[in-house]
């Protein structure tokens, strides 16, 4: 039971970042903007918070300024797709090479140095009942940040009159501008805040999951897991959070069988998560393949799969929006 | 066309160019790194002596082979993020094609070449057949398979192909020296590499620009529904595009290995696809700029080699700049584009 507990702090933990990243990403994709640049924004994100953390002392500090960082990737992207019209993957991608190679570039005087750390909270209550304490009682704050921002992501998207207002825009844009929402606007802000929450996963990668920094620092690559996982969970926060607490299991199981097979370098456990991505787009999207179609229809008792794990994407996902052209 | 265009053209490309100085220069403040001495040892390191300058034509080699093949899909508007795997796979399927040759000849190379090829092509209609039969997106696909190639050569170099005695980050066992291209004199560069990428160039553009083919492509990426309706089979001819470039790219990474390293690394890839890609947008998907950046771009890495010895920096500024100058073209673009409308509106 000691054990089970472990493990799934673990993946609370490994999986904390991808939450954070994931849901930063539903939120601009949700306002219809595709933000490519994930990944290296995230490593750039570690790197400005482990050098601010380190050169101010305070690990929390760190902590805004990678959230800072990623706002300031997300805006670049946003003024140049939204205002100025250019085509939004081929910016996120240029954004992803440059941003990493920017992090290895300035975080070079950084590379494993050792440095300030986000540490442990213990919740009172929690931190002395048994079981519970390992789980979330004396845990590293992103858990908590990560567990709370999927409960006020759902709330603020679904229940609240802005997350309406970000719902129209990436679902119709036309229509939300003639009730008079400013959508170019709305999807600027959708795309800061969503690089803002990606900031911060950074943040987490090198301030508590991995902290510290190197080449390689060990986050490459969950960029573009967590771009899958935001298809995965169909564009919904919760959903999107339980895939990316499916994959964290996936990186933790990987050390364990690490341990059953010595022979196989490390490196082919650490490919381990992409093979899987590639086979859960290919799974959630096998239900519009045309040929399972037709078997769907000889067999019916095949339907009653395919609906249980519907996704539809924003209507309006990567369309531009100019008022004065219409979409 | 306006009277004054290629005046505007070069107004514009100076705009980005100055852009990408100005935010170069802001970038490497922060690093204490004095910005034009940086930039001098970045243009001598590429292009200093004969001998760096045949680094920068091994360099300029895979990036062209790697480009001109992205611009296949490009036409297609289909996105091949998955060439880095595709030259890690040529590089594999190179070396394991020559694994048990002895003593080479001209023979034993091209039929080298041709399973990098094969091996690439292979690789790329994986991504491709995700992409047509199982509707997954070619970014993820591509990007997924490149870390599951880079898992494969490293499984490789460590496990099956592992050099006797010990088994390394450093590769697999040095492949026959009859099986290296031939160089050109004391330079690094071979004219069988250089022949290869520049019979590449001419046939991507012959392909794209003078066959029905091409024109094809070109329908299935500018309207997918039409294309089928004029019976223009978009999958097949995705699946082709897909195929022609993995094959591109399976040659850049046979290349690397008969060429340049003479061994599987688990780097053989070297970033080049990724190169590639900024490469093909910043050329805005045209052919004839192709040459001219990968050229430069070639000089910037090869330059940057000298900045750890010289500087005591990463030398990841080369892609920084690379970056910097994709990301500057794209936004002058946006700026010329935003005020030629307001001009009209006027």
């Amino acid at each position: 039971m000691q054990e089970f507990a472990l493990i799934m702090a673990g993946i609370l933990l490994a999986g904390a970042p991808l939450v954070l990243a994931t849901l930063g990403e539903t939120i601009t994709e949700k306002a219809g903007v595709i933000n490519l640049s994930l990944d290296g924004t995230m490593l750039l994100a570690a790197m400005a918070s482990f050098a601010l953390a380190s050169a101010t002392g305070s690990a929390w500090t760190g902590a805004l300024g990678g959230m800072a960082v990623g706002a300031a990737v997300a805006s670049v992207l946003g003024l140049t797709n939204i205002y100025l019209g250019q085509s939004q993957l081929a910016v996120g991608f240029i954004l992803t090479l440059l941003t990493r190679d920017l992090a290895y570039f300035l975080g070079h005087s950084y590379s494993r140095q050792p440095g300030p750390s986000l540490g442990y909270w213990g919740i009172p209550g929690l931190s002395e009942t048994p079981l519970l304490d390992l789980l979330l009682g004396r845990q590293s704050p992103v858990v908590s940040i990560s567990l709370a921002a999927i409960a006020l992501c759902w709330w603020w998207m679904y229940k609240t009159n802005a997350g309406m207002r970000l719902r129209a825009v990436g679902e119709s844009p036309r229509a939300a501008f003639g009730r008079g929402i400013r959508v170019r606007l709305s999807r600027l802000m959708a795309c800061v805040a969503g690089g803002a929450l990606v900031g911060l996963a950074g943040a987490a990668y090198s301030l508590a999951v991995k902290p510290g920094w190197g080449r390689p620092q060990g986050c490459e690559g969950a960029g573009w897991i967590a771009l899958a996982i935001v298809i995965f969970g169909g564009w919904h926060p919760v959903r999107a959070a339980i895939g990316a607490y499916f994959f964290a299991a996936l990186q933790v199981s990987g050390i364990y069988l690490q341990d059953i097979f010595p022979s196989i370098p490390a490196q082919v456990f650490q490919v381990a998560p992409f093979p899987m991505m590639i086979v859960t787009l290919l799974a959630v999207n096998l239900g519009r393949v045309g040929f399972v179609q037709d078997l769907m229809r000889r067999y019916h008792f095949l339907k009653r799969f395919s609906g249980s794990w519907p996704i539809t994407a924003p209507a309006a996902l990567g369309q531009d929006f100019d008022p004065k052209k219409g979409l | 066309m306006p009277r004054n265009f290629w005046l505007q053209q070069a107004i514009w490309i100076a705009a980005a160019l100055a852009l990408t100085l100005a935010l170069t220069v802001l970038v490497a403040l922060p690093s204490g790194a004095p910005p034009f001495a940086t930039l001098r040892i970045l243009l001598m390191g590429g292009l200093g002596s004969m001998s760096k300058f045949g680094q920068v034509l091994t360099v300029f080699v895979p990036l062209l082979l790697c480009s001109m093949g992205l611009l296949i899909p490009f036409t297609a508007r289909l996105w091949n993020i998955g060439i880095e795997g595709q030259i890690v796979l040529g590089a594999i399927f190179c070396t394991g094609a020559m694994m048990p040759v002895d003593q080479g000849g001209p023979a034993h190379i091209a039929l080298a070449l041709l399973a990098g090829m094969l091996g690439g092509a292979l690789w790329a209609l994986l991504a491709g057949l995700l992409k047509t039969h199982g509707r997954v997106h070619e970014i993820f696909s591509g990007l997924g398979l490149n870390f599951v190639a880079m898992g494969l050569a490293i499984w490789l170099i460590f496990g099956p192909w592992k050099r006797p005695g010990v088994a390394s980050m450093s590769g697999t066992e040095t492949l026959q020296p009859s099986l290296w291209l031939e160089r050109i004199g004391s330079l690094a560069a071979s004219w069988t590499a250089l022949g290869l990428a520049c019979a590449a160039l001419a046939l991507v553009a012959f392909l794209l620009v003078r066959t029905q083919w091409g024109l094809g492509l070109k329908a299935v990426g500018q309207n997918p529904k039409a294309a089928r309706l004029f019976d223009l089979s978009p999958r097949l001819r995705m699946l082709q595009a897909f195929a022609l470039c993995g094959a591109l790219g399976g040659l850049a990474g046979a290349v690397q290995v008969l060429g340049v390293y003479h061994r599987l690394l688990p780097s053989i890839s070297s970033g080049y696809g990724y190169t590639a890609l900024l490469i093909g947008m910043m050329s805005g998907f045209r052919i004839l700029p192709v040459p001219f950046i990968c050229f430069f771009f070639a000089v910037l890495n090869v330059g940057s080699i000298q900045l750890p010895l010289q500087l005591n920096l990463d030398s990841s500024l080369s892609g920084v700049i690379q970056g910097l100058l994709v990301l500057s073209v794209f936004v002058t673009q946006g700026l010329r584009a935003y005020l030629t409308r307001r001009r009209e509106e006027r």
